[in-house]
């Protein structure tokens, strides 16, 4: 296990040696330069070379790397253009709502989608299959914008059930602690600012719910029904253990690693589908934050944005690797 | 997947696929897509850019059967002309991903060594970013445009397509007729385009298929984040843009033009599925 483990902290190292030069050389490619940018179109030419002298840039490419990966590694990625602000307190002020949304949203989907998909296996043939695995063929064709901007109609505008966006209700207070507003309404002590931010929660994370739901529903049904036939599953009922043990101690217990290895996936697809639920719904995470900095060509933002995004990312996948490599011996032997 | 598995011939596969009502229903949407986008301007009842402020934001009538937007321009006729943004899209994303990747796993997975341990990193690297936070990297460098949006989503599906082709490449040199062309002293070039690359394609149809949807969606979304096509182009994330500041009071704006990339994801993916069930017999 050390050793499976040490060879994938050196991957992850030079996978996130790789992202860096990557962000690195898209801002790089920028339509002009980050001087201009800062003192616009008018600037003098010498207004322009004293800015760049100061920022570095009339550097040689691999001095400027250099800083700039020293700078990421200590999360020093300039200020934003728009308010001055450094811009990873920017992405960090950013993050919880994303991350709450998208943790919401892989609840949701593993809640929902791993006992449908067991059940659609169960009764494969029947009307309750079809009734699951049609439904599911939609859902991962779904551009979640637009069924996003349909649940609002219906929910809020319609119906009247659910807020149009935001976190919370216009005018509530409470401290802000860790961003993600479950927690900080449960902190606060009053139950009806709890009940508020799940209301708030609850739409944009079935939105962004609905292609991982639609994916695990599929994935768990055909690996049940491939381990549904094998001989240790025969031989478990031969012995006369009951059904309900069967399914889950043999059936589910041994599909479990390729739904993990296919939830750890879905994380990717939370994190890019968050940046289109944010600006429908009007949350303040780090999608919308990357998109508004893009539309404004604000790039230490954009810059700091994608490193962390990226990281985070691997870092996630990382552990998901570690998760199935002690579920199954034969991934950290191989 | 350093196995192979292409195991049923492209013709037959496609027949057999065809013999699934979900694959007809499939075929069916993507030719109706395709007649769209060749006959747009004869079936479209306006020109999809004209404006009449007198009929702004009118609902669907039999005179606008999908209404008009908040210039009075007729949503059908920019939906129907949408359709061809849609295929740009296909074309020049899943297009380019599909050459390109194709190249680099041929190229990896035939050299070997250090060609491959080097196109390998760089699909890792390519991996590890979200799909859309490497495609808003590319638009945030290049600048927002329809082309360079489609460029981006290509540049995300590359390592998708290198990866596969690599594994199917990897199987496929071990094969006795590839090392009898190269016993027969068949040059590098001619083993891998005339053996190696035929018999490795199967699933890369399949691919190519599935990730046609998934293109439209993502530069539809790409639009609809303001990175893509702009005003007035009718492609349909933009058309769902705008829709978005009337969806409250103008419902038809937003709705037909998300209908159609729903429906048209649909019918790749259920082609695709159909595809891919008689092309790799593992997935049946």
């Amino acid at each position: 296990m050390l050793d499976y483990l040490a060879s994938r902290l050196a991957q992850l190292l030079l996978v996130l040696f790789g992202v860096s030069v990557v962000v690195f050389i898209a801002m790089h490619l920028l339509p002009g330069d980050v001087a201009t940018l800062l003192l616009g179109d008018r600037a003098t030419a010498a207004s322009l070379a004293r800015l760049r002298h100061q920022l570095g840039l009339d550097q040689p490419v691999l001095v400027q790397y250099s800083r700039f990966l020293i700078g990421a590694l200590q999360g020093n990625f300039g200020t934003s253009l728009r308010d001055n602000r450094p811009a990873f307190a920017e992405v960090l002020a950013a993050f919880p709502v994303t991350l709450e949304l998208t943790l919401a949203a892989l609840a949701l989907a593993v809640a929902i989608g791993v006992p449908l998909g067991v059940l659609a296996a169960l009764k494969e043939g029947t009307w309750v299959d079809t009734a699951i695995t049609t439904p599911t063929l939609f859902g991962v064709s779904m551009p979640i914008f637009w069924l996003g901007l349909m649940a609002l109609l219906l929910f809020s505008e319609k119906l009247g059930w659910l807020p149009v966006g935001g976190m919370m209700p216009v005018g509530a207070r409470m401290a802000r602690p860790t961003g993600l507003s479950i927690v900080d309404a449960a902190w606060s002590g009053q139950p009806a600012l709890v009940w508020q931010a799940v209301r708030h929660l609850l739409l944009p994370a079935a939105t962004l719910a609905t292609i991982p739901l639609a994916s695990i529903t599929r994935i768990t049904r055909g690996e049940m029904l491939s381990s549904m036939h094998l001989d240790y599953v025969r031989t478990a009922r031969a012995k006369g253990l009951p059904e309900g043990r069967v399914i889950r101690a043999h059936i589910l217990r041994n599909a479990l690693i390729p739904i993990v290895t296919v939830i750890g996936l879905q994380l990717g697809l939370l994190l890019s589908g968050a940046v289109l639920t944010e600006t429908i719904f009007s949350l303040p995470g780090l999608g919308r934050l990357m998109v508004d900095a893009i539309l404004a060509r604000d790039y230490p933002v954009v810059q700091a944005g994608a490193v962390f995004v990226a990281a985070v990312f691997v870092l996630v996948n990382f552990g998901v690797d570690l998760c199935y490599a002690m579920l199954d011996p034969r991934i950290r032997r191989s | 997947m350093s196995e192979t598995a292409v195991l049923a011939r492209p013709p037959a596969a496609f027949s057999a696929a065809l013999g699934q009502p979900a694959a007809r229903i499939g075929l069916g949407i993507v030719l109706l897509f395709l007649f769209l986008c060749a006959f747009a301007p004869l079936i479209a009842p306006y020109n999809p850019y004209e404006q009449n402020l007198m009929s702004a934001l009118a609902p669907p009538t039999l005179a606008h059967p999908l209404g008009t937007d908040q210039y009075g321009r007729d949503v059908a006729s920019r939906v129907f002309y949408g359709a061809r943004y849609a295929l740009l899209a296909i074309i020049v994303g899943d297009g380019m991903a599909l050459a390109v990747g194709t190249a680099m796993g041929l190229a990896g997975g035939y050299l070997g060594g250090a060609a491959d341990a080097v196109i390998m990193r760089v699909v890792d690297v390519l991996l590890a970013f979200p799909y859309l936070l490497l495609a808003l990297i590319i638009v945030a460098a290049l600048g927002p445009s329809l082309l360079h949006s489609m460029i981006a989503i290509g540049v995300v599906y590359t390592p998708q397509y290198a990866r596969l082709v690599r594994g199917q490449v990897l199987g496929v040199r071990q094969s006795d007729f590839v090392r009898a062309a190269r016993a027969l002293g068949a040059s590098t070039r001619r083993i891998v385009l005339r053996h190696v690359a035929p018999n490795s394609l199967s699933p890369v149809i399949v691919m190519a298929t599935l990730q046609a949807g998934a293109v439209v969606v993502e530069t539809a979304g790409l639009s609809f984040l303001g990175l893509g096509a702009q005003p007035p182009s009718p492609d349909w994330g933009a058309l769902l843009a705008d829709g978005q500041n009337y969806f409250l009071t103008a419902w038809w704006i937003a709705t037909f033009p998300g209908l159609a990339i729903f429906l048209v994801v649909l019918g790749f993916n259920l082609l695709g599925d159909a595809l891919r069930h008689e092309f790799d017999p593992r997935a049946r």
